[in-house]
This record gives C-alpha cells, structure tokens and sequence, in this order.
C-alpha cells in the first residue's frame, strides 16, 4: 500500500492549507480537560468534545462555561466503557459531525482531556504540512506485533469477549481459554487485514471520510462491536484500506507498563519532555503544576522542522518496566523477595567458593589476596563465627560476624556479602561449615566452585584429639561432602565447577594454584606468584588407615596408590598392615587402643 | 482435598482474628477522649496521617512540619498522658484532631488498638499514613513529587498498600553527644545508616516479610539474634472499614495487603521510614520507657539499650553510609521506585 516514495516536502512554511480540527475524548477531570481545550482552539484548532455521559452535570456545565466563546462544539455524550465500542462510536460520531460542522477542516486530531500540547499548534500544522497526503496512524498488523499485554493479539479479533476485562477479569480469562480449547473463531470481514496501534490517531479529512463514508461501514461496526478493545483497532485497520500514505507512528507518546496502565509525566520530567519535540503527551499527572505551565513550548527555531524523538523517554520507561519485571539480580528487600529458582540472577555478581583449598595450602588467603588482589574471606559460614577478610566484627555492608544473625537468613547474608563486595570475591568452605546453601550455589551461574575433596582430613591429621573424637568427626564431615558432591552431580548445576580429590591436588598442587588465580583474576594470565606450600601430609595415610579400620572406609580421597605414593617420603615401613605396626606409637594422633587383645 | 481443608481452616481462624482485632479497637477506642475534633475539616481524598505518642513535645514541630510538606492533610493523634506540653501544642495546630487517653499503653497492643479505632472511624476510603513521631517516610522522587502523586499511581496500579521498612540512623559518635534542639532536622545528627545486613523471612501465615537487622540487631541482640525488632512496616494504605493491623504496622488483615512484595524476581516500589530514634532525647525517654514497663515483650529492647548505653554505645562502624536522598538508598537496594518511572 506504501509502495510510493514518502512525500515529503519542505514548503509548508506557516502551516498554509493545513487546518487542524480536534477531537477530544473526556471523561474525568473535565476542569483540565478545558485547559487543554483551550489551548488547542487558541492555536487555531476546531474542537469538538465528548463529554463521557458518566461525568456529572455540574461538572460539564462549568466545562461549558470555561470554553465559552472558543467556537467548541459538543458531541452527543454517550457512555463509555474501556475497552468496548462505546469509545469508537463516540469517536465516529464526533468525528462527522466536526467535519460536518467546519468543512475548513483538513486534519482531525484525536486526543483526550489529559493529553498536554507540548509544542504549539502552529508547529504541528506546520509538520503536517510536510507531510500532505500522511495520515498518522499507529497501524501494525496482528501477525507482527508481539508486544501486546496480556498476549491477546490475532484473537482480539476472532473471540468473543462478553464479559468485563476490569470487572470480572477471572470470567473473562475462563472464557478466553474455553474459547481456545474449542477452537472458536469469528470469521473477519472480506478484504480487512487486522491491524492494532495506538489509540492516538490523527487523520486526514480524506481518508476519515473514506472511513465514515465506507458502504460497508454498518457491516464492519457490526464486526468490530464484538472485537476486544477496538478503539486500538477500528480506525487502525480500516485505514488500511483507504488511506493513500499511512506513517505508522502516533504523534502522541502514550507508553503502556507491563500491566498495560499509561505511564504518568510529573514535573521532573519537564526537561525530558522539553527536549523530545514531541507534540502531545499522556498522562500528566494533574498536580504536575509545572509541566501544565511550561507546555506547550515552541521549539528552538532551527529545530521546528525537527521530528520528535522519543528515543530518550522510551528508554527511561522501558528501564522502569525492566525494574518492575526483572528487578536487579541478586536483591532480596522489602520488595524484592523472589520465589525460589525464580530469582533473574541468584546473586549481584561473580564470587569463588574454595572449598578444601583452604586445608591444603597453608596461608592460602594470604597469598591467593597477595596473588590477584582480591578480597578473600574465611570461612564465612563457620559454625563459631563469620571470618571476614579483615578478621573485623563488621564485614561488607555491615555484615555481623556473629553467627546468630546470619543463620537468622543466610541466603540473605550471602547475596548481601557478594552485593556489597568488590568484584570477584572469594571466600573459604569445607564441610566443617554451615552446609545451609549448597544448592543455592550449586544453581547459581555466578558461583566459580573450586572444589577439593577429602581434603578435610589434613587438619584432623594434626589435631591432637583422641583418635575417637576424630573418629566422630571424620564420619560428619564426609557424610557432609557426600552430599554436597551429590548436589554439585545434578542435572541442575548451573556453577562453574572445577574438581580434584585430595590426590590430585596433592600430586598436582600447581595446577590448583593455577586455577585459583585464573579464577579470581582471570585477566591475571597465569599465576604470577609461587603457590603457596602445602600443608604437612605428613600422617595422612596412618589415618586413613585407622579410619578404615575403624569401620569407616574414607571416600573421594582419590587414588589411594596415588595418595601412597606421594607420602611415601613419611618415615611410615610399608608393611602397615603387619598387625605389630598398628600397635606402634602414633605421632600425632591418638590412634584406637588395640582391639585383638 | 486435605490442602482444601486446610485453606479452609486457615481463612477461617484469619477472619476470626481480624473481627477478634476489630471488636478490640471498638471497645478500646471508648476510652479515648475527644480534646479536638477537627474531622470535618478531612476532604475526600485527603491524605491522613495516624499517630499515638507521649511526651514528644520537642520533636513535634518538625515532624508536623516534615508531613505537612510532603502532603499529608490532616493528623489524627492520640495523646497518651503526656505531661510535657505535647497535649497542648497539638491542640492548637490547625490541622489536626486530637485524643487523649490515660490507659494502658500494653492493654491497647501498644496504641493499635487506639490506632485501629481511629483508621475505621476515619480512615474509610482515605489514604492513610500511621507512623510514629520519630518515623520519617523516604519513597521514591520525594524530592519532586509529593505524596499524592505517590498515592494516585499506587491507586491507578491497582495497589492498596505500600511497604516501608524502619531504617535506624545514628549518629557518629555516642547516641548522647550532640543535643537535638526543637525544630531541628534529626538527620543532621543522625545521618548514619546500615547499607546491607538485613536479614529477610517470609511468615508464612501472614505472608508479610519479616525484616531483622540493621545497628540494633548487630551492636544490641547479636547474641539474641531472633529477638532483634522487627524492621518491616507497611504503613501507607487505602483504607476500608474491614482491615486492621494486627502487630504495630509491621502487617495486617486481611493478608493479601501484607504482599507488597514480588514473587517473580521483579521489584515492587517501596520506601523507608527513616528512624530517628537514636538522639540525645533517647537517654532519658529509654529510662522512663522502662520505668513505665509498657513497651513489648516486657521492653526487652529497653532493657538492651539502657545496657548499650551505659557502655557508651556508638553504633557508627566503617561500613555505616552517611544518608543522602532516596537514590542513594535506591541504589543500595533499599527501597525500589519499582515502574514508577
């Protein structure tokens, strides 16, 4: 239909041969809708208004009133219901009779009471005349849109919506979906192409003719009395068929939220609004006194040919909705509290979790902090206290290192750490501490898991504590490990995971080393720094073994030919298991007292 | 059908508890005296703001002052027995109905069920505002529109209430260093706040938040962390008949109000009221506070503070972030302007 090159010409000086006639939907608030009427008609404007028949008398007297001597005529009022024909039969009626009344009449603008002029009227003359022939219309075919709310596109026009969308919305959403499951479907007039856009519209007196004047006209309002919110599809749709050069865009803002309610203007948008050379906005905000005051505004002479741009607004509303719908990831507060695994990002921000690192290396908070700059804490969820990186009582955010308070909501204490931390931090873990979040993290895209297994037993090694406490103790920490290992195998892992058992690292400790230090820095290159020592292993295989004995069977330790190998150098004869070695002396741990006697 | 049973059970003991709450503030609000009756003054949609209070005088101008300009309309107060002027410079505020009453503090459900009696005579249809006089409501663009902008977006949104949770500020330094003169902003003294240790639980019940955290919970109940006050409040809503808080304005029925927050990872707006409690006037209403024995949970806090206080307590630490305007605490993730673009 568009096939023809864009007229555009640049001659139009005062607007000549354009003359702008207005029709004005109001419903409430008439005292400004009189204020915008008045603005309209001293630009020059014809000014015909709707008077929703639900307004009280009073009201549309003193509105009367107030634009008396301005030349406004008055359509007949009718009741209007958002969302039914009502609008668009009142919006027909207006129409002829406005062209009816001032046959002077070239373009007929339609806007409601609430729609603030931003620029003068003579300025939109003028554009229009640049623009003979175009008919600004919002006109975008159902097939394409997408971004409709509600998701309600092609079956605006094939359903049937009898009931309330604000009143009995639950009726409405049942019949929807019954009508789905049947597989309804309104047959659409011969030759009408359905298309949906603003309601905002303004057309010239050609092409509205043609509308009203359609000898189908009774065939298509029949149809479209049925169609859902029509007055965003009536004039969209048939101005297809008529019109000889549709410019598919509104000269209204008028931007939608997600739960489709126009977005509202308040004073401090008067520079936003100021610099977008758009010509008329809704909604304003009635006591955004100052923006009543300041529009409309002429335009800076060098930009009064200008189009409008609404690329700033748009991308401050389309922020907003952002917000609203996604929220910043990572925030649990007052009014952000997502559901579990509903979260649009558990946490602000990368962060490593080393776990069993911490007791392989000796110092390695130190040298990993030295190493790549980063913020190391402790082990954060410790069962006696929050080890920050500063060993303070107050950590990031002003976190308490008092393990009361976080256990009262650890999830909430982990994001508030990671939220508050530098980028990249990284604390300690092991299955000594609180297990609360192992699944949060397991899911959680931004956690880097650096993960030594069986590494909690080189502490024990040199704990000194009877051989029956470690026993004890060696039995919970691996049954925790197991089920930490069991979490980090499902499906669902979203974590970066990097693992190695106790004889891996041990036989390998650069490549962890190297490892951490890419992790935490990863624009770091390689370890630039020496990995920091091990930890004495020196026993680890005594304990083992006594463990074993003991009836509890140490797992994820690794190959054991492997872990043997590597403590060989330990002055232990390899004949461990002649029954007199079990009663030698032990050296660092109690071992069990003799059981054959 | 067991789950049926149960949501059955459940509606039911909540609509108990609610008219239980409702006869409790009709037969309570009997005991407060009418000292002035300015009611008729209140236009239809005014914006209310619900108060009880004792011996506030020196804090009263600026908190009337601070409401007055961000739009409330009209005050609606309740004097409990003060006896330092508080009564009579309420009176003569052209704004304002006051009542006065010399019963029990506790027996009331600390002044709610006073308040409660007040929202349902008056409140019907309003918004209503219920804060305390050391309470300061923070909401997004404060510092451009006022709160009847606040409240008709709310309104279009289809919301009827509106979260704001206490932020305690504090000064640097010993509570008591500086002297807190009437009229004064209590933020240029206490302009310190916790940025990020708020711990979060859901009641699944009420299905409020319950927000703990902040300096009172790390320098007074680290120890005792579940008994740390409750931070969440709810004190803007459009009020009906039939609603009532159920505990301070931390949440109330029916319980759909008290979800103010969404489930779905995106962010609802909301505010703070800033806590100007920690000011040299606090020694000495601390220690009358305890005196009296009226406060909750036989005045545990109170008992903390005194403690704290004996010791000199200062809560400022390196991490406490000076207060600016509402997007700094936007920022931090404290409040949220949600859509309210």
């Amino acid at each position: 239909m568009n096939a023809a090159p864009i007229p555009f010409i640049r001659g139009g000086k005062e607007g000549a041969g354009v003359r702008l006639g207005v029709i004005m939907l109001c419903h409430e608030n008439l005292g400004l809708a009189a204020r915008m009427a008045r603005i309209w008609s001293d630009g020059g404007a014809r000014v015909i208004m709707h008077v929703d028949a639900k307004a009280p008398e009073a009201a549309v007297e003193a509105l009367k009133d107030a634009l008396e001597g301005t030349g406004t005529i008055y359509a007949p009022r009718r009741s209007c219901t958002w969302g039914t024909f009502s609008l668009v039969a009142a919006t027909l009626d207006a129409a002829a009779q406005l062209l009816q009344a001032h046959p002077d009449v070239t373009h007929v603008f339609l806007a409601s009471g609430a729609c603030l002029p931003l620029r003068p009227v003579d300025e939109l003359r003028r554009f229009l005349a640049n623009y003979p022939e175009a008919d600004f219309i919002e006109s975008v075919s159902v097939r394409d849109v997408g971004w409709t709310v509600g998701g309600l596109n092609e079956e605006r026009f094939t359903l049937h919506f009898p009931f309330s969308f604000r009143r009995h919305r639950k009726l409405f959403d049942r019949y929807v979906r019954l009508q789905r499951r049947l597989g309804v479907a309104r047959p659409i007039p011969q030759g009408v192409t359905p298309h949906i856009g603003s309601q905002w519209w303004c057309l010239t007196r050609g092409t509205l003719e043609a509308v009203l004047n359609d000898p189908r006209r009774a065939e298509f309002d029949r149809y479209f009395r049925h169609v859902w919110i029509p007055d965003e599809s009536y004039f969209q749709t048939l101005v297809r068929r008529h019109s000889v050069h549709v410019e598919s865009r509104s000269l209204t803002l008028a931007k939608f939220d997600a739960q489709g309610k126009p977005y509202v203007f308040y004073d401090d948008h008067l520079a936003l609004l100021g610099t977008s050379r758009i010509f008329v906005a809704r909604k304003i905000w009635p006591g955004a006194s100052a923006l009543y005051d300041a529009f409309p505004r002429r335009t800076e002479p060098a930009d009064a040919d200008e189009e409008p741009d609404t690329e700033r607004i748009e991308a401050l509303l389309d922020r907003a909705a952002a917000r609203r719908r996604l929220g910043r990831p990572g925030l649990y507060m007052q009014s952000r509290f997502p559901r579990k695994d509903a979260e649009n990002g558990k946490t602000a921000q990368p962060y490593a979790v080393l776990y069993g690192v911490g007791d392989l290396f000796l110092g390695l908070r130190e040298a990993a902090a030295q190493a790549t700059g980063r913020t190391i804490h402790g082990h954060v969820f410790g069962r006696q206290e929050v080890e920050f990186a500063d060993g303070g009582l107050i950590g990031p955010g002003a976190l308490s290192a008092h393990v009361g308070l976080r256990n009262l909501d650890p999830q909430g204490f982990l994001a508030s750490l990671i939220r508050s931390s530098d980028p990249m931090p990284a604390f300690l873990y092991s299955p000594r501490d609180r297990q609360y979040l192992n699944w949060f993290m397991a899911t959680d895209p931004n956690a880097q898991l650096l993960v030594v297994t069986g590494a909690w037993i080189l502490p024990l090694i040199h704990s000194g504590m009877p051989f029956d406490d470690v026993r004890r103790i060696a039995a919970k920490l691996q049954r925790a490990e197991v089920r930490f290992l069991d979490t980090l195998d499902s499906v669902w892992v979203k974590a970066r995971v990097r693992r190695w058992t106790l004889a891996e690292a041990l036989a390998q400790p650069d490549e962890v080393w190297s490892e951490i230090c890419m992790t935490l820095l990863p624009e770091g290159g390689a370890a630039s720094l020496p990995a920091p020592p091990l930890q004495d292993i020196t026993g680890v295989l005594r304990l083992v073994r006594a463990l074993r004995n003991a009836g509890l069977r140490p797992r994820k330790m690794g190959d054991p030919r492997v872990l043997r190998a590597l403590a060989a150098p330990l002055p232990v004869p390899e004949a461990a298991d002649s029954p007199a070695e079990a009663g030698a002396p032990p050296r660092e741990i109690a071992l069990p007292r003799q059981r054959t006697g | 059908m067991r789950k049926f049973k149960q949501r059955l059970v459940t509606m039911f003991r909540l609509r108990a508890r609610r008219q239980y709450l409702l006869a409790r503030a009709i037969r309570r609000g009997r005991h407060l005296d009418s000292v002035r009756d300015r009611t008729a003054q209140i236009a239809p949609g005014d914006i209310l703001a619900f108060v009880t209070l004792r011996n506030e005088r020196v804090r009263l101008p600026y908190f009337l002052d601070y409401y007055r300009r961000i739009g409330v309309g009209h005050f609606l107060i309740v004097d409990n027995g003060s006896n330092d002027g508080s009564r009579e410079y309420l009176a003569e505020q052209p704004d304002l109905s006051l009542w006065s009453t010399t019963a029990s503090y506790k027996g009331s459900r600390f002044g709610m069920d006073w308040i409660n009696a007040l929202l349902r005579r008056h409140g019907d249809g309003h918004w209503c505002l219920t804060v305390d006089p050391d309470e300061f409501l923070v909401y997004p663009h404060i510092n451009t529109r006022p709160l009847g902008a606040l409240t008709d977006w709310l309104a279009s949104s289809g919301m009827r209430s509106f979260s704001a949770m206490l932020l305690d500020m504090y000064p640097k330094g010993p509570v008591t260093a500086q002297p807190y003169a009437e009229g004064q902003d209590p933020f240029e003294i206490a302009s310190w706040f916790d940025p990020a240790n708020y711990s979060i639980r859901k009641n699944a019940l009420y299905r409020n938040l319950w927000i703990q955290g902040g300096p009172r919970a790390r320098a007074l109940f680290a120890e005792d962390a579940e008994n740390a006050p409750a931070l969440n409040k709810i004190p803007l809503v459009r009020w009906k008949r039939s609603y009532v808080y159920v505990s301070s304005t931390h949440m109330l029925l029916p319980r759909s109000l008290n979800v103010v927050y969404d489930e779905d990872g995106g962010e609802m707006a909301s505010g703070a009221l800033l806590h100007a409690k920690f000011l040299s006037t606090f020694a000495d209403k601390s220690a009358e506070e305890l005196d009296r024995r009226q406060h909750y949970a036989n005045s545990r806090e109170y008992h903390a503070y005194q403690q704290g206080l004996q010791q000199r307590a200062d809560f400022w630490c390196e991490q406490s972030r000076d207060y600016r305007d509402w997007r700094q605490l936007e920022d931090l993730g404290l409040i949220s302007r949600g859509n309210w673009a």
